[in-house]
């Protein structure tokens, strides 16, 4: 049980870390975006 | 397209936690390998999404080689970078079913080595991407995709053509399966594929307003000077 668990769990562990760095990168992106407008 | 995308992230939301209870309740216990064959219903659909996402990269990195278009080569790299996260899933999992049923980790055999394989040019596809900064990057990049896709077939048709250690096919590999446990399979894989779009979408969208961002910042020092005047 303890490796279908763990199995599992890194599956969605894998998804979320992936969609927090497109967060991250969203975020740096729209940090550079404001920039840009300002100059 | 805006009110598509809400609307497609609450029905992934839906079947993903239906597919997870299928996968943990509904499925029947396989009598061999017991309660542990239920990684089966993660492994084999990311690794058939993977597949599906190398063979889109494929394809774009085709079209941009003739057309040089852009937006091929964005899919290309949204393809390849969402393949490599669901191919990863493939490599963890692959191990953690194989540990108690197999009794080992990991074997050298055709199958997990070439999709280990299949991982590593991925990688080193998104790494050129990356950090080479030459006008030639996406050209070359297209190249190493044409070339690494070969290796999708090998992964695929390996197990018929090669003794190995793993598992025929669940579909077409002459094995039967339990009708519960392939509508299981197939509703995760469901789940997983609007997962995928989902990622794919996000990323796409990404790829576009970082190129936008970095020509405007290219153009900038031209400009900088006029506004000055």
């Amino acid at each position: 049980m303890n490796f279908l668990y763990t199995a599992y769990a890194a599956v969605w562990i894998v998804h979320v870390a992936y969609a927090f760095t497109l967060m991250r990168r969203y975020s740096r992106l729209s940090r550079e975006i404001e920039d840009l407008k300002k100059k | 397209m805006k009110r598509i995308f809400p609307i497609l992230g609450l029905l992934t939301a839906v079947l993903l936690s239906y597919a997870l209870y299928a996968a943990l309740e509904l499925a029947p216990t396989e009598q061999t390998m017991g309660d542990v064959q239920r990684i089966f219903y993660y492994h084999v659909p990311s690794a058939w999404t993977a597949f599906i996402l190398f063979t889109i990269n494929f394809v774009a990195s085709i079209v941009y080689l003739m057309k040089r278009s852009a937006k091929a080569d964005a899919v290309a790299v949204t393809t390849a970078e969402v393949g490599v996260v669901f191919c990863t899933i493939v490599l963890i999992t692959g191990p953690l079913w194989a540990r108690p049923v197999w009794g080992i980790w990991w074997t050298w055999d055709v199958r997990l080595t070439s999709t280990l394989v299949l991982w590593l040019i991925y990688v080193s596809y998104l790494i050129l991407r990356r950090f080479s900064s030459s006008g030639q990057t996406p050209v070359i990049a297209a190249a190493l995709a044409v070339f690494g896709a070969l290796d999708v077939p090998l992964v695929y048709f390996s197990i018929w053509f090669f003794r190995t250690q793993h598992p025929q096919p669940v579909i077409g590999g002459g094995g039967s399966l339990d009708p519960r446990m392939g509508r299981v399979l197939l509703l995760n894989w469901l789940a997983f594929s609007c997962l995928a779009l989902m990622l794919c979408w996000s990323r796409y969208r990404l790829e576009r307003l970082q190129r936008e961002v970095e020509q405007a910042q290219a153009f900038d020092p031209i400009l900088e000077p006029r506004s000055h005047r």
